[in-house]
């Protein structure tokens, strides 16, 4: 049985956001994470166009367009932008190995495919397969956190998370109602901006933007 | 609906004027006036009320209680009391060269923001609003415990945002599910995420999708609530803060937070008709209870080892909840209120004797008494209130607790019962010697406004020995719907 010509390119792109979240995982330069970052953020725009022409959910077309403003353009220029100012451009050093990383985002998909199954079977969009790569990616984007010392890549795993999330709403429900998606992205927004504020406070303190030096509050 | 257009609006105008008005002279005493007028809204409201009952505003956006309404009461109350307790705090802190007039005017703004941030997760009817609240009222945090721009600070900061942030982004992954699950009852045009359709329809949603979203959703929340294993964030961010913020975060930010959980709960509960969700927030609970209490003896820093208290005592809570039936619900609505009046005031009173001595280590904070009755009876008072001494309202909910428990979950009592002595003889072991003895205090640059410190004492007072009619009723009728 083949698939209408929407649902196969659907699954592609789903595939591509969870290809692009291992590919961040293995990246450690910077602007590189960065346009990866931006790449993701345009599948999933491309995902929710492609969600409402054939749903016909009008505000899934102003969903693709805030996603296209603020998860390709803004966020990334301003990523971009402040990797040059606090010139942080050599390599991202992982807390593990990077194939050792791989083999436990290969585990954490099995899983993530493992929770979404009983969900994905009471769902009756057209988009029900794409909710565990839509978890997978979220999980892929936990780890990357996990693994980073630097702050840069933290806060790009965070928003690579809050991609995942979004993939996660339109692939189960075709997208959260407007008010609540221009909340998030506020809510997002502002964050990046506070946490743009904070390197340059952390640099000034520490000379780095190392999160060995954010590691002396502990209790004895 | 007048006074909940009120209540929202007010803060965020306020901040949106405190961040335009700037260091000038007159920023703290607006900080009050906003934060009083805010309060005197919430009264009206709360008036309203218990004239007309639970009401809906806002095509239902927002929605008023038994369970919110005292909520929003207290918060705003407590965010009344602290400005007033802030504006010598804050003046001190500037004498003492720690902070100059651009992060005063980042502090009033943001405090205001905060406060209005919460009352608006408070009123919500719409559990993704809710979500967007939280976050808001993460984002203002952060900039307020960065305040000093200390590494300390700037360390509690970034641990206090990624961790929250992180948890918070589980929350909205369980509010997806939420979604997914009422929009198959509801549709997407009936108000799938306005909570009182929920509520009305709970019985209907799907089990196995509610189950996994309130896993996400307590993991979510309960990052902000502060249980262990998910509590690091806590202690740093109230210890490196300005105290005004560490009184305000455990006052009410944790109490918002776990408002939300609750308020998943019952819709849980209504779906699955077992006890999972309750079990889960107990073994949650219990867990607070029993780590942060050891945590307690170990601590150096005043203002942590009030923090460990407030993991604890969430913990109580928490635990409370989730055993469920009337008498352990009311108990826990009951010690929310109490907590959040006493812990505040516990900070009102620290932090200035942190100002007279210098320091927040209790090994260097000596004889308080000596020099100010006032800071030191405060001390004193609000900590064996917090310790569970009667007459003082956490006495009471505190005891209901735990004799629900003997009478429902006796394998619990025994853990409860030794956390809340170690915890006791850790307290005030520390505390004693802070209060009396010889001292080495200073003089501060501007007298202290204890007035509040007093005033919340003598609330906990009354409510250990008399609880209003109509709050008690918001509480059965709240403990009903909590089931």
């Amino acid at each position: 049985m083949s698939l209408p010509l929407s649902s196969q390119l659907l699954n592609l792109l789903a595939a591509v956001l969870l290809l692009l979240s291992f590919a961040m995982l293995a990246q450690r330069r910077l602007l590189s994470l960065v346009s990866l970052f931006a790449m993701q953020g345009f599948a999933l725009c491309l995902a929710t166009l492609l969600v409402a022409l054939t749903s016909t959910q009008t505000h899934l077309f102003y969903s693709a367009a805030l996603t296209l403003v603020l998860k390709v353009i803004v966020l990334p220029y301003f990523l971009y932008r402040m990797i040059h100012k606090l010139e942080v451009l050599w390599d991202v050093e992982t807390l593990l190995n990077i194939p050792m990383i791989m083999l436990l985002g290969i585990v954490l998909v099995v899983i993530a495919f493992n929770l979404a199954v009983p969900i994905s079977q009471l769902s009756s969009t057209i988009t029900r397969s794409m909710l565990g790569i839509a978890l997978a990616s979220v999980l892929l984007s936990f780890l990357m956190m996990i693994t980073r010392r630097k702050a840069i890549p933290q806060v790009i795993g965070f928003l690579a998370m809050e991609n995942g999330l979004f993939f996660a709403a339109i692939s189960a429900t075709y997208g959260m109602p407007m008010i609540i998606e221009l909340g998030i992205a506020l809510d997002v927004l502002v964050g990046v901006l506070i946490l743009g504020v904070f390197f340059f406070q952390i640099r000034e303190q520490f000379d780095s933007l190392d999160l060995e030096h954010l590691e002396k509050l502990r209790d004895e | 609906m007048i006074e909940i257009a009120v209540i929202l609006a007010l803060p965020f105008s306020a901040g949106a004027l405190l961040a335009l008005w700037g260091a000038r002279k007159w920023a703290a005493e607006f900080n009050i006036a906003a934060s009083f007028a805010t309060f005197v809204a919430a009264a009206a409201l709360t008036a309203r009320v218990i004239s007309e009952g639970p009401l809906l505003a806002f095509d239902r956006l927002f929605f008023v209680d038994a369970f919110n309404v005292f909520l929003v009461a207290l918060t705003a109350f407590v965010g009344c009391t602290t400005a007033v307790f802030s504006r010598p705090y804050m003046r001190i802190e500037e004498a003492h060269g720690r902070l100059t007039p651009p992060r005063l005017r980042l502090y009033h703004s943001m405090y205001q923001v905060f406060v209005g941030a919460m009352l608006v997760a408070l009123l919500t009817n719409n559990m993704g609003i809710l979500w967007v609240a939280m976050e808001a009222a993460t984002l203002a945090t952060v900039l307020l415990v960065s305040l000093y721009r200390t590494p300390a600070s700037l360390e509690a900061a970034w641990k206090y945002f990624i961790l929250c942030g992180v948890g918070i982004a589980q929350a909205l992954f369980g509010t997806i599910l939420l979604y997914f699950a009422a929009e198959r009852v509801l549709g997407a045009e009936g108000g799938a995420l306005l909570w009182t359709e929920l509520n009305q329809v709970k019985s209907q949603l799907e089990p196995t999708v509610l189950s996994l979203s309130f896993v996400f959703l307590l993991v979510g929340y309960g990052t902000k609530v502060g249980l262990v294993p998910l509590h690091n964030w806590l202690p740093d961010a109230h210890a490196e803060g300005p105290t005004p913020v560490s009184a305000v975060l455990s006052g009410l930010l944790l109490n918002v937070a776990l408002y939300a959980v609750v308020r998943c709960k019952v819709l849980v509960d209504g779906s699955l008709e077992t006890v999972f969700a309750g079990k889960l927030m107990m073994g949650f609970g219990l867990l607070s209870v029993v780590t942060s209490a050891f945590f307690l003896m170990r601590q150096k820093d005043v203002k942590r080892l009030f923090a460990y208290s407030s993991i604890e005592h969430m913990g109580i809570i928490t635990f409370a909840f989730g055993m469920g039936g009337a008498v352990a619900s009311f108990a826990g609505l009951l010690h929310m209120t109490v907590h959040s009046l006493t812990k505040s005031a516990i900070f009102y009173t620290v932090g200035h004797a942190a100002q007279k001595t210098g320091t927040q280590l209790i090994a260097n904070i000596r004889g308080l008494i000596q020099v100010s009755p006032t800071i030191g009876w405060g001390l004193t008072l609000g900590c064996l209130a917090i310790l569970g001494m009667p007459p003082f309202g956490v006495f009471a909910s505190e005891f209901l607790i735990l004799t629900t428990a003997m009478r429902d979950q006796p394998w619990a009592t025994p853990f409860l019962l030794g956390a809340l002595g170690v915890a006791f003889a850790a307290v005030f072991s520390k505390v004693q010697p802070m209060v009396f003895g010889d001292t080495n205090a200073k003089r501060l640059p501007h007298p202290p406004s204890m007035l509040p410190v007093f005033l919340h004492m003598a609330l906990v007072l009354m409510l250990g020995l008399w609880i209003p009619p109509y709050l008690a009723e918001w509480y059965r009728q709240a403990a009903q719907m909590i089931g």
